[in-house]
């Protein structure tokens, strides 16, 4: 973790003073990633770091749905299907999917490269339905565009 | 078109959203009006005039939250922007963002002119990529050119803010379980009183206003109060960012002037209902609003007061279009699992009672349903009514009785025949 205090301490200089607890968020989303989860020693370097106890740390981890305690595929395929979505395809897409991938929702290809997870909605709906992979939306997804997106990911 | 342009008035281009942009729009100029010639009161007077009600989905008014916080009382106070924008059929915000970040970096900076805030916020949900580096480099760009920091404008005005960024959470939305979130804790909603505005974040008087809301702000300082109540009706001023999704020709985010009709924005503006269907019914302003029949729909004007006489309510704005054909029980089936997904579990009414509403749902589309299953249902809805910390459980609660309450005869026939009153997924499907 040593060498993001430069960056940690950066954002702190942003914030009122005195409340270092508001950083536990931002620091964990940027410790993660660095290689895709959240370790245990990641937790004690943040805990001594910011002087916040071990347990806020957890609670924070266990509580948001994109902080990850373990390693996950290199490539994160995330299906919307809240409302809109499903009313433009979501389920058709993911049964492509795990057909495509070999894979059930929340598995990860033994090859390690993708990792299948459905998500509530992503405030994508006028493009429905969406795909997240990583950090990006791919928007107005068919069977076909996904076929071709996922080609292009080693 | 959907009536006058308060918001949406420039041709979105690869540089729009730019400082460079913005201000050859005139983008800033209502900041230095508000620092140089108004004071703090003065502001949130203009605000109050202009009748501005909150555009996150509680249609609060603005001016009245802003009253509420004691200026010179020797305390700090902070803004929250919320673009934690989750609730489902909801992107309305996310079009401020990626196209118009300084408008609201300029309404934030006059609101905390107004409130006399030294620290301000952004809490943008962390799924958000594309609107977060947009507004994070809008930031350095009001930074570098003194808009944030100290002595702004040459005045003793002094802001900083802060982009915080959620890691998915549906209720972290919710004003305290925003605050929560920024204190670095689980994003638990928090019991009220004391209201956020008299003690919020850190303990300190906190004034959470949705991104829309804040964003009409430079406008009312630019042109006034009462060039803005001139738009809209009455009642509900100024326009409203509508978010149209589902079974509709042309969906994406349109500027509605309140009291506009409401058939001619789907018929005309939206291009109609997705291959030639007819419309069954609306959910209008996020999936926690009362869904409304067709023929509610085509009679009603698209502003709160009119929507609230329906029994519904604009919402968030997040406004979905559901053809004929299409079967409500496997559709709530979809609402009732994302509520128990994102029950925070603080409260036993809704962190029990979403589970239990999932199962019964799942159960009957399963071919398993048991005739005292819709009764159940509401009891359920019933007992998370006013019970829980947050409002989420009374959403949940209105969404499932508003479905139930006119179309009780799909759960009914599901139950008894075991299967569907109507075939296939939810997708309107060209045919019929």
């Amino acid at each position: 973790m040593k060498h993001l205090v430069p960056e940690f301490e950066k954002l702190k200089a942003r914030f009122p003073a005195g409340f270092e607890s508001s950083l536990v968020l931002p620091c964990l989303r940027r410790l993660q990633e660095e290689r895709g989860y959240v370790s245990d020693a990641d937790i004690d370097a943040l805990a001594a770091y910011l002087g916040v106890p071990r347990m806020q740390i957890e609670e924070v981890l266990s509580f948001y749905t994109q902080l990850r305690r373990e390693p996950i595929g290199r490539w994160h395929v995330q299906t919307c299907r809240n409302v809109s979505c499903s009313m433009r395809g979501s389920a058709r897409l993911l049964t492509h999917l795990e057909k495509r991938l070999g894979v059930a929702i929340g598995e990860t290809t033994p090859d390690g490269r993708f990792t299948l997870s459905t998500v509530e909605c992503l405030g994508s709906c006028g493009t429905a339905p969406v795909v997240m992979v990583n950090d990006t939306y791919h928007e107005n997804m068919s069977p076909e565009r996904l076929d071709a997106l996922l080609e292009g990911l080693a | 078109m959907t009536g006058r342009k308060l918001l949406m008035t420039f041709p979105v281009t690869a540089t729009s959203h730019t400082l460079a942009d913005y201000r050859a729009r005139g983008g800033y100029a209502a900041l230095a009006k508000a620092l140089h010639h108004m004071s703090p009161e003065d502001v949130t007077k203009e605000v109050t005039a202009s009748g501005l009600q909150g555009r996150g989905g509680a249609n609060f008014p603005a001016g009245r939250k802003w009253s509420v916080v004691h200026l010179n009382d020797g305390q700090p106070h902070y803004l929250c922007a919320n673009a934690d924008e989750g609730e489902p059929g909801t992107f309305k915000d996310r079009w401020i963002l990626e196209h118009a970040p300084h408008l609201l970096l300029e309404s934030m900076l006059i609101a905390s002119y107004a409130l006399q805030v030294r620290n301000a916020f952004v809490y943008i949900r962390g799924e958000f990529d594309l609107p977060y580096r947009r507004l994070a480099a809008a930031v350095e760009e009001a930074y570098a050119a003194g808009y944030f920091g100290e002595r702004i404008l040459g005045t003793e005005f002094a802001c900083d803010v802060v982009v915080y960024r959620g890691a998915g959470s549906y209720v972290c939305g919710e004003a305290s379980a925003l605050i929560t979130s920024i204190e670095g804790k689980r994003g638990y909603p928090r019991n009220r009183p004391p209201r956020l505005t008299v003690r919020g974040l850190y303990q300190q008087p906190t004034v959470i206003n949705n991104v829309e809301t804040l964003s009409n702000i430079a406008g009312i300082i630019t042109h006034g109060a009462e060039a803005f109540k001139q738009v809209g009706t009455p009642k509900n001023a100024g326009t409203r960012l509508i978010s149209i999704s589902g079974h509709i020709n042309r969906p994406g985010v349109y500027e509605v002037e309140c009291g506009y009709p409401w058939a001619k924005f789907l018929y005309e503006d939206c291009g109609g209902i997705l291959n030639g269907r007819t419309l069954k019914c609306v959910i209008p302003g996020g999936i926690s609003t009362k869904v409304l029949t067709r023929d509610e729909v085509e009679k009603l004007t698209l502003d709160q007061k009119a929507l609230e006489a329906a029994g519904s309510s604009l919402g968030s704005g997040g406004m979905i279009v559901i053809a004929e054909g299409t079967c409500m029980v496997r559709l709530l089936q979809v609402m009732l699992r994302f509520y128990h997904h994102e029950s925070c579990g603080q409260c036993t009414p809704c962190r029990d009672g979403m589970g239990w509403l999932h199962r019964i749902i799942d159960r009957i589309v399963a071919g398993e349903g048991r005739p005292e299953d819709i009764e159940r249902m509401y009891e359920i809805s019933a007992a998370n009514d006013g019970t829980t910390i947050c409002g989420m459980g009374d959403a949940a609660g209105y969404a499932t009785v508003g479905i139930l309450n006119k179309y009780r005869d799909e759960f009914e026939h599901y139950i008894e025949h075991k299967r569907s009153k109507f075939a296939g997924n939810l997708e309107a499907i060209a045919h019929a």
